[in-house]
């Protein structure tokens, strides 16, 4: 259990080479230079592996999914070992009640210095009987693991905001981590999965320096999350030029103009897909030709569509009849009702007016 | 003349000119429109933009042009409002009406019944007031004032954006972000907040044409010399 990473991995086979290819690959995702890249090696080298358990409430694996496709830091095994990931319902060989004692074992063995991995997130209601882990309601083994927990990574929209089981009505009353456990320091990683290096990227950065990356207000990593996927969009200067994508079968679709005008949600989504992309690097949503759906932002499943970039109102108490509206048309409405309504009063005054005078010429000025 | 110091109503004749808008209010109050006209504009080809332009991405600059100039109207529009919030303080009573209707005062309340009447036809004529009458004055506060103070406010924070999370300008206005719930509500906001003060123009033009042809005093003369005058003797 105390063996370092570096251990681990020259056991597998990697050479030291490839260890300091990844220590360099790794400091450039998290933006830490050529020093960083020496202190991710020394810190691999002489630190004990900080187990990691991953536990999954109401959630689709998503997140575990772009996990394990991560491509730098280094190839899907390395980093499964370079991650000390004691527990995790879907990728551990072990099942059952020896898979359970496991994670026990750890938390005993590791308390206040292993890291609670958490995807998706616990329901409330009914007691949290919709959602079952071991026999017990999932929301009380999450309490139980974060206890001891040094620190809790909130994977994905799911744990972050609540995601597509916490959109309205929530008949489960699905609520996020940072709801439910108060009393640790939560990362959120949000994202419908998370970026797959953005993941791994975190979870380097923890356990090389020991401490969490800096956060923005809401907690997620301000590395990954701090500018739009607007702002570093390749599609930019398309947006600056005022040229739009009118219809996803135009011409300025095919010639990879901006989506801003079919809604995409760049200008409004706080995540790195403009810059890591997915897959390798390979691609993202915009660059293969459909909007961002802002899939890292909160609520984002309640906000109207996905090609609009303005939230969809609904009236209050209405809302059952179908009643709701772009600001446009509430906006266009009320003016073209003000509008009707002021030009009535404007023929109604006009009469009593012409009226008045026509009696005022008779009675002087008795009014009242 | 005898006149209410709180309401502003006027109770007794002899009637005399008023300096009523000092001129740096006067000059605020044209700036505001066109600040407003301008932002209107280039704010909905911002919500809408028009029709793509051809041509190479290098050789145009049109739509963040149109960005830019909606931004520096709306810095002016931003800066003009605060240091109408400074003349509220340090200008004449007139000054801070719109920031403070008298929600105390008795006269102002029944004021402000007596002018909706007569706006719906169940009064004959309007009581003389110096400054705003009671119903144009709450309607200054919570159409214009709240309005302006959403859209400021909303507007900073998408202009923060720019600079990410942990900036300066983030740090100064990411709250407003944070509060409505995310980037796109911020959006939302702004918006409905620009109809809400499209919808206050719409009724001040209105209700100051009409008050100026109507009622006993002078309204748009008012906001060019800032004298209130009565047309006539009023009852």
């Amino acid at each position: 259990m105390s063996d370092t990473f570096y251990d681990l991995m020259r056991r597998q086979g990697i050479s030291r080479r490839s260890f300091l290819k990844f220590c360099s690959l790794t400091a450039a995702s998290l933006g830490l230079g050529e020093a960083g890249a020496q202190q991710i090696a020394k810190a691999m080298e002489t630190k004990p592996r900080t187990p990691v358990i991953w536990i999954e409430g109401l959630e689709c694996t998503c997140c575990s999914e772009s996990f394990i496709r991560s491509a730098h830091p280094l190839v899907k095994d390395v980093v499964l070992s370079m991650l000390s990931l004691d527990y995790h319902m879907t990728l551990s060989a072990a099942a059952g009640e020896q898979l359970r004692a496991n994670a026990h074992e750890t938390i005993a063995k590791h308390k206040g210095n292993y890291i609670l991995a958490v995807e998706g997130n616990p329901p409330l209601g009914e007691d949290g009987n919709y959602c079952i882990y071991y026999g017990k309601p999932f929301v009380d083994v999450l309490r139980e693991y974060a206890k001891d927990a040094m620190a809790i990574v909130s994977w994905g929209s799911c744990a972050s905001w609540g995601c597509v089981q916490a959109a309205k009505p929530n008949p489960t009353r699905a609520t996020p981590v940072h709801k439910v456990i108060t009393d640790k320091p939560i990362i959120k990683v949000p994202g419908c999965p998370p970026i797959a290096e953005v993941m791994t990227g975190v979870v380097t950065y923890i356990l090389t320096f020991g401490r969490l990356p800096e956060l923005d207000v809401q907690g997620r990593p301000k590395m990954f999350y701090g500018q739009r996927v607007h702002d570093k969009c390749y599609r930019r200067p398309h947006f600056d030029a005022g040229q739009f994508v009118e219809r996803f079968d135009d011409e300025g679709a095919r010639k990879g103009y901006c989506l801003y005008k079919v809604g995409c949600k760049g200008p409004t989504t706080y995540n790195a897909c403009s810059a890591t992309r997915w897959n390798e690097g390979l691609s993202f949503p915009i660059q293969s030709g459909h909007g961002c759906i802002g899939c890292s932002e909160d609520d984002f499943w309640d906000k109207g569509s996905f090609y609009d970039h303005l939230t969809t109102i609904r009236a209050p108490g209405l809302s059952n009849l179908g009643v709701e509206g772009t600001a446009e048309r509430i906006g266009l409405t009320a003016l073209g009702v003000a509008g009707a309504a002021l030009a009535a009063h404007a023929a109604v005054s006009a009469v009593r007016q012409a009226s008045s005078r026509g009696r005022n010429d008779r009675v002087s000025d008795v009014e009242k | 003349m005898k006149v209410n110091r709180v309401s502003g109503r006027v109770l007794q004749g002899p009637y005399e000119p008023v300096y009523v808008y000092e001129a740096p209010v006067r000059f605020w109050h044209w700036a505001m429109m066109l600040c407003m006209i301008v932002l209107g504009v280039t704010g909905y080809l911002i919500a809408r933009p028009l029709p793509a332009i051809g041509g190479e991405a290098t050789f145009s600059y049109f739509f963040a042009n149109v960005r830019m100039i909606h931004f520096i109207a709306a810095m002016l529009f931003a800066v003009l409002f605060a240091v109408r919030l400074v003349w509220a303080i340090v200008g004449n009573r007139h000054a801070r009406s719109i920031f403070l209707p008298p929600l105390w005062s008795f006269e102002w309340w029944s004021g402000l019944f007596h002018q909706a009447a007569y706006y719906l036809f169940l009064r004959k004529a309007p009581h003389h007031w110096v400054g705003h009458n009671p119903l144009a004055q709450l309607a200054m506060f919570v159409m214009f004032v709240l309005g302006t103070f959403v859209i400021v406010f909303t507007g900073l924070s998408l202009f923060s954006e720019q600079f990410g999370w942990g900036s300066g300008w983030m740090n100064a206005f990411g709250w407003v972000n944070v509060l409505l719930g995310g980037s796109q509500m911020v959006r939302t906001v702004h918006q409905l907040a620009m109809w809400w003060l499209a919808l206050f123009a719409l009724v001040h033009v209105y209700m100051v044409f009409r008050e100026d042809i109507m009622s006993g005093e002078t309204v748009i003369s008012t906001m060019i010399n800032g004298v209130r005058m009565f047309k006539r003797e009023p009852r």
